[in-house]
C-alpha cells in the first residue's frame, strides 16, 4: 500500500522509509513558529523546564501579530518578554512591529515554509503552508517550547481524505467559498486527526492564495493538515523566495485514503457560514438581505494581496452603506505596499472603509474591532464562534473578500453579481 | 464532585476568551474558565469535579491556554466523545488527563458521582453503577504523563537539556 504526501513528509522527517496511519512518529522540525501570545506561555515552560539553549536559531520564527500594535499593557509586556526571548537566543527570524505581518501571510511571502518542509506552529492556522505541499500544523506553547529545544515533535501519522478538484471557479467564487463548501459538507470535526489532501485537475486552475485560503481552514474541518500538490504555480510562487533545496513530494498512486469527496469547482456559488459554527454554510442566495453593520476584510485567510483586489473590484467607485463600518487590513507590510501601488487602498479610502497596519486583531476580538451587544459582522476571518469577536450576543457571518465588499455597499448580505 | 456537562464542538473561544489571552497566568485563566458558554462555571467549580463533553472538545484555537484554564480550576480530567486534536496534544502534554468515551459521556449526568482510574482508563458511574472504558493511550504518550508532561519527559530522555 502507498503512501499519501503527508505520510511521505512525515516518514522523511521521521528517517523511516514508511510509515503507515496512526503510527506515533518523532520527526525532525523544519521550522517552529510562534506567536505574542503563544509564545510567552512556551517561553515559561521553555524557562520552567530549566532548558538553555534553542536547537537552531535559523528554525525558528516568531511573528508578534496578535495584539499588536499592543493594544494595551498587558499585551505589551507579552510582546517585551518574546522580543527579550529572541534577542537573547539570536533567534533569526523575528518580526517586530514595522516589519511583522499575519504570520502566516508573511512566512510564506519571506520563503520561510517550502515543499516537503515539516513546520510546527503554536498558531492553529499554521496548517496554511500545504498551500506549497509543506507538512505544517498546528500546535500549542509546550510543543513550541519543546521544538525550539529540540527540533523534534511527536505526531500520530493522519489517515486523509482525498479531495478531488475539477472544473474552475466562476465569477465572484473564490478558495474561501471551496472550503466554507467543504467544511458545510463534512463538518466541523468532519477531518478530525487526518490530513485533508487535494487532487484532481482543477487544482492547476487555482491561483496560491486561494491554496493559501483552502489550506488554513483545514483546521476548522477538524483537519491536522491540509495539503496541495507542487506544480507550476507552486514553482512560480517560489522563486525568488526560496533559495534552498526542497523536495516535492506527490501522493503514490495506491496510496490509501479513508474517505474521498469530488468537488466540481465550476458548480459553486460564493458560499457564508452563519453562527456559530464555520460548518453553517448556506450559498450567497440562501443568506442574502440579513443586514449587517460591520465588514472586516483581511485575516491569516484573506488578507492577501489577491483579496484585496478582488475587494476593491467591488468597492471600487461606490460607497460603504450608511450605518456600516468596513475595515481592511493587508496582512504583511509588502501587501500594503502592493495594494497602495495597486491604488487599491486609495479605492478602500475613497468608499469609506479603514484600511489597517497588518494585525489579527479582529478576528479573536482583540482590538481593531470589536462588537457591540446584537450587532452582526460579515468577515473574511474564519471563525464565527460564541463570543469571538466581541460580546456573547454579537455574530460573524463567514465569507469570500468579494461577498464581505458587496455587503458593505448595501449593509446587507449580498451577492457581488447583483450589484 | 461535580460533573459538568457540555454539547459537541466546545471551542478554546468559550473555555478562554481571547480577551483574557493577554494574562497568561493560571489563576487568571482560571477565573475567566468556561466565561461565555457557562457564567457560573468558575465561580462554583472545585477540586476534583469532572468536565464532561460531546464531540470535539476544544475545537478552534491552538491556545494551550485552554487545558491550563480548566486544569487551573482543579478539574480532574475531561472526559468527551472525542477531542479536537491540538487540544488533545496540549493536554497531554501539560500532563492534564483527558479520556475519550463516548459510552460514558452518555452515561453520565450532571448530578452523578463519578470515580475514574486513570491507568485502566475505566470510568465508574457511582450513582447508576454502570462501568466504562476509555480508549487507553499509546506507551509513548503514557510516558509523557507519567513524567508529568512533554518537556519532563524529553528531559527524563535525554532529548532536551
Amino acid at each position: 500500500m502507498g503512501m499519501t504526501m503527508t505520510q511521505k513528509i512525515l516518514a522523511r522527517a521521521a528517517g523511516l522509509d514508511r510509515v503507515e496511519a496512526g503510527q506515533l512518529i518523532e520527526g525532525k522540525l523544519d521550522l517552529v513558529l510562534g506567536n505574542d501570545i503563544t509564545t510567552p506561555v512556551a517561553i515559561t515552560e521553555f524557562k520552567k523546564a530549566g532548558l538553555s539553549a534553542v536547537f537552531d536559531r535559523d528554525r525558528i520564527a516568531i511573528v508578534l501579530d496578535h495584539s499588536t500594535p499592543c493594544k494595551d499593557i498587558k499585551s505589551a509586556q507579552l510582546c517585551a518578554a518574546c522580543r527579550e526571548f529572541a534577542r537573547e537566543h539570536s533567534v533569526t527570524h523575528f518580526y517586530d512591529v514595522g516589519r511583522m505581518g499575519i504570520e502566516h501571510a508573511l512566512l510564506p511571502e519571506q520563503g520561510l515554509t517550502a515543499p516537503g518542509e515539516v513546520i510546527i506552529g503554536a498558531d492553529s492556522h499554521t496548517c496554511t503552508y500545504g498551500a506549497l505541499g509543506a507538512f505544517s500544523t498546528g500546535v500549542g506553547s509546550t510543543d513550541m517550547a519543546a521544538g525550539m529545544a529540540t527540533g523534534l515533535a511527536w505526531f500520530k501519522v493522519p489517515s486523509a481524505i482525498k479531495v478531488t478538484l475539477t472544473g474552475k471557479l466562476g465569477p465572484y467564487v473564490s478558495g474561501k467559498d471551496v472550503i466554507l463548501h467543504l467544511i458545510g459538507m463534512i463538518g466541523v470535526d468532519g477531518a478530525l486527526y487526518q490530513s485533508l489532501e487535494f487532487a484532481g485537475e482543477g487544482v492547476a486552475s487555482l491561483d496560491m492564495d486561494d491554496r493559501f485560503t483552502i489550506c488554513n481552514m483545514a483546521i476548522e474541518a477538524g483537519a491536522k493538515n491540509g495539503i496541495f500538490p507542487v506544480d507550476a504555480k507552486t514553482l512560480d510562487y517560489l522563486k525568488g523566495r526560496v533559495g534552498r533545496e526542497f523536495t516535492a513530494f506527490e501522493a503514490d498512486p495506491d496510496a490509501e485514503y479513508a474517505k474521498e469527496i469530488a468537488i466540481d469547482l465550476s458548480a459553486l456559488r460564493p458560499t457564508v457560514a452563519f453562527p456559530h459554527l464555520p460548518s453553517n454554510t448556506r450559498t450567497v442566495d440562501e443568506a442574502a438581505g440579513k443586514p449587517i453593520q460591520q465588514v472586516v476584510i483581511g485575516s491569516c485567510t484573506n488578507g492577501r494581496l489577491k483579496d484585496l483586489r478582488e475587494a476593491a473590484a467591488v468597492l471600487r467607485g461606490r460607497k460603504v452603506a450608511d450605518g456600516v463600518r468596513c475595515i481592511v487590513i493587508p496582512a504583511t507590510q509588502q501587501i500594503y505596499l502592493d495594494a497602495m501601488a495597486e491604488g487599491l487602498v486609495a479605492d478602500f479610502i475613497q468608499a469609506g472603509a479603514v484600511v489597517s497596519t497588518p494585525t489579527c486583531g479582529p478576528c479573536l476580538g482583540g482590538h481593531m474591532g470589536v462588537l457591540s451587544d446584537n450587532e452582526w459582522a460579515i468577515s473574511t476571518t474564519n471563525r464565527n464562534f460564541v463570543g469571538r469577536m466581541g460580546p456573547t450576543s454579537s455574530m460573524i457571518i463567514l465569507a469570500s473578500p468579494a461577498v464581505a465588499a458587496a455587503s458593505a455597499v448595501t449593509g446587507v448580505v449580498t451577492d457581488p453579481a447583483s450589484l | 464532585m461535580k460533573i459538568y456537562k457540555y454539547g459537541d464542538n466546545v471551542d478554546t473561544d468559550v473555555i478562554i476568551p481571547a480577551r483574557y489571552l493577554n494574562n497568561p497566568d493560571e489563576k487568571s485563566l482560571a477565573a475567566h474558565c468556561m466565561e461565555d458558554i457557562d457564567a457560573g462555571f468558575a465561580s462554583t467549580v472545585e477540586a476534583g469535579d469532572i468536565v464532561v463533553g460531546g464531540n470535539n472538545f476544544g475545537c478552534g484555537s491552538s491556545r494551550e491556554h485552554a487545558p491550563l484554564a480548566i486544569k487551573a480550576c482543579g478539574v480532574k480530567c475531561v472526559i468527551a466523545k472525542s477531542f479536537a486534536r491540538i487540544f488533545y496534544r496540549n493536554a497531554i502534554n501539560i500532563g492534564f488527563p483527558i479520556l475519550e468515551c463516548p459510552e460514558a459521556v452518555d452515561g453520565i449526568g450532571a448530578g452523578d458521582a463519578v470515580s475514574v482510574d486513570f491507568a485502566s482508563g475505566v470510568i465508574v458511574n457511582e450513582t447508576t453503577g454502570k462501568t466504562f472504558q476509555a480508549a487507553p493511550f499509546p506507551e509513548f504518550v503514557n510516558g509523557i504523563i507519567d513524567n508529568g508532561g512533554l518537556l519532563n519527559s524529553l528531559k527524563a530522555r535525554g532529548v532536551a537539556k
